[in-house]
């Protein structure tokens, strides 16, 4: 046996257990022996045998024209997913069990590996292994029940894109309130785009709106929508990108579901808004976008402020710009008589201060005016040099002086001094 | 930022620098001149913004990537 993809390098007893991923080539049938005796056909006789790669070989061709690609249920058992990138496993049920293989290139439209255990509907064609000598069922499709692979495959998608922190809320960013362009991710055909395009018109939004094509659904969908995504990322025109298409089966929408996709909607530059499908739909791309709105429509609803949002927003500006000018006037004015009030009351204040010290200050001076005493009734003597004379001892017979009353003074002449004794 | 002119400042630039007029006004060491100047140059973004609210349309286009690797844009409708 041979393989033309070199599965060679397998140790020989995997390479029994697991056919190599094309079907072996056909042997090249040897010359066939010459018949001897009576045999009219080849194997009628001992001396007619034929070769066991011959039967198998037979009996490949007949198995294979005789069944056309069919879907058969069972319970998939000893699942082994080959290092040769290769899938085996058996399809069993209560009697009968038959050997199945996924190569490598019909798995991608398989979301996850089959565990054991799960209850498929399998598509694929009966074949015979020739190394064998078994009969395999090549399968290109797996339909668990429950939708049970689908389920598994989001799981695990999910799983990977959460441990790298693409679903952790913190990474969402906000949407810009005014997106002037809008990268528009979607097919140029769908529902859609015409959905979105719709009510940007109704609204009359001043936005320009940039498709950039891909296909939706289908094998190419993930491809092309990552390089859609990636384009964007390149031009960096746009200030918010849209990733939508319309509703559809799962199936139609398992490519927004792909890890690669989401990774490249993770990765975009600009915000993201996921819409796809109708509400009811969520897929992943929705889980990693910044925004996800529930269908096409109102992503563009999300996306965009309508001429009537717009003039609001301007009359609010307008309004703002007014006040705040008023308030700069008013305040001003405020200031001024502010200003004006302390300057009148603070001059008050220092003037009734200053009277207060005057009073105190001329009391005081009263108090101390040898007038007052005077007033009572006092007198004092001056002499000449106007000195006060205080003592009798201070006068001389004869000597002149003034005396000092409350209201003027009065020459005056000491008399000789009577004697006390006399 | 206030010799920014008005001529190619977008929507929302407009009203992104309508709102910082307004904060700039509310501060409190804005002289009256300095004030007046601003209110002007607020009016005068009113004024583009209004107008250019009047008269754009959404236009529908399509990403074109030359083969050099530059991109346009064509009309799609």
């Amino acid at each position: 046996m041979t393989s033309r993809r070199g599965a060679r390098s397998e140790p020989a007893s995997e390479l029994e257990l697991f056919p190599a991923a094309e079907p072996a080539p056909r042997i090249v049938e040897e010359p066939l022996p010459s018949y001897v005796g009576s045999a009219t056909y080849p194997g009628e006789t001992a001396e007619a045998a034929i070769a066991v790669s011959t039967l198998t070989e037979t009996a490949r061709d007949i198995l294979e024209g005789a069944f056309i690609p069919i879907w058969v249920r069972g319970e998939i058992t000893d699942f082994k997913a080959h290092r040769n990138g290769h899938w085996y496993f058996c399809l069993r049920d209560s009697a009968a069990q038959i050997r199945c293989v996924v190569w490598n290139r019909d798995q991608r439209r398989i979301p996850a590996p089959p565990d054991d255990g799960m209850l498929v509907a399998a598509f694929g064609r009966l074949t015979v292994y020739p190394a064998r000598g078994e009969m395999q069922f090549t399968v290109v499709r797996i339909e668990a029940e429950g939708d049970g692979l689908r389920r598994k495959a989001l799981e695990i998608t999910r799983a990977r894109l959460a441990a790298d922190g693409l679903l952790a809320p913190e990474r969402k960013r906000a949407l810009p309130r005014f997106a002037r362009t809008i990268a528009v991710v979607t097919s140029p055909d769908g529902a859609a785009l015409h959905d979105i395009v719709a009510v940007v018109r109704r609204r009359r939004a001043q936005v320009r709106l940039v498709v950039v094509p891909a296909a939706v659904q289908g094998d190419s969908a993930p491809d092309e929508l990552c390089y859609a995504l990636d384009q964007i990322n390149r031009w960096r025109g746009a200030d918010l990108v849209i990733v939508s298409r319309g509703g559809g089966s799962r199936e139609d929408m398992w490519a927004f579901n792909n890890e690669r996709v989401a990774r490249a909607v993770a990765a975009c530059y600009a915000p993201t808004i996921s819409a796809v499908g109708h509400e009811v739909d969520l897929s992943i791309c929705d889980l990693v976008a910044d925004h996800r709105a529930p269908t096409p429509s109102a992503a563009a609803e999300a996306a965009t402020l309508s001429k009537t949002e717009l003039e609001a927003e301007l009359r609010r500006a307008a309004h703002r710009l007014r006040a705040a000018l008023a308030a700069k006037f008013s305040a001003d004015r405020d200031h001024l008589r502010h200003v004006a009030r302390d300057l009148v009351s603070a001059a008050v204040r220092q003037t009734s201060v200053r009277r207060a010290s005057l009073e105190r200050v001329s009391g005081r001076l009263h108090a101390l005016s040898p007038l007052a005493t005077m007033a009572r009734g006092y007198s004092v003597a001056r002499g000449p040099d106007g000195r006060a004379l205080t003592s009798v001892a201070q006068f001389t017979e004869d000597m002149p002086f003034d005396l000092v009353l409350r209201d003027g003074s009065l020459p005056a002449k000491a008399w000789p001094r009577s004697d006390p004794a006399s | 930022m206030a010799t920014k002119r008005s001529g190619v400042l977008t929507f929302e630039q407009r009203l992104a620098r309508l709102e910082q007029i307004a904060s700039e006004l509310d501060a409190e060491n804005v002289d009256l001149a300095k004030a007046l100047s601003l209110f002007e140059e607020g009016i005068e973004h009113l004024r583009s913004a209004a107008a250019e609210l009047a008269t754009a349309e959404a236009t529908v286009q399509r990403l074109v990537e030359r083969a050099d690797g530059t991109f346009g844009v064509t009309d799609a409708d």
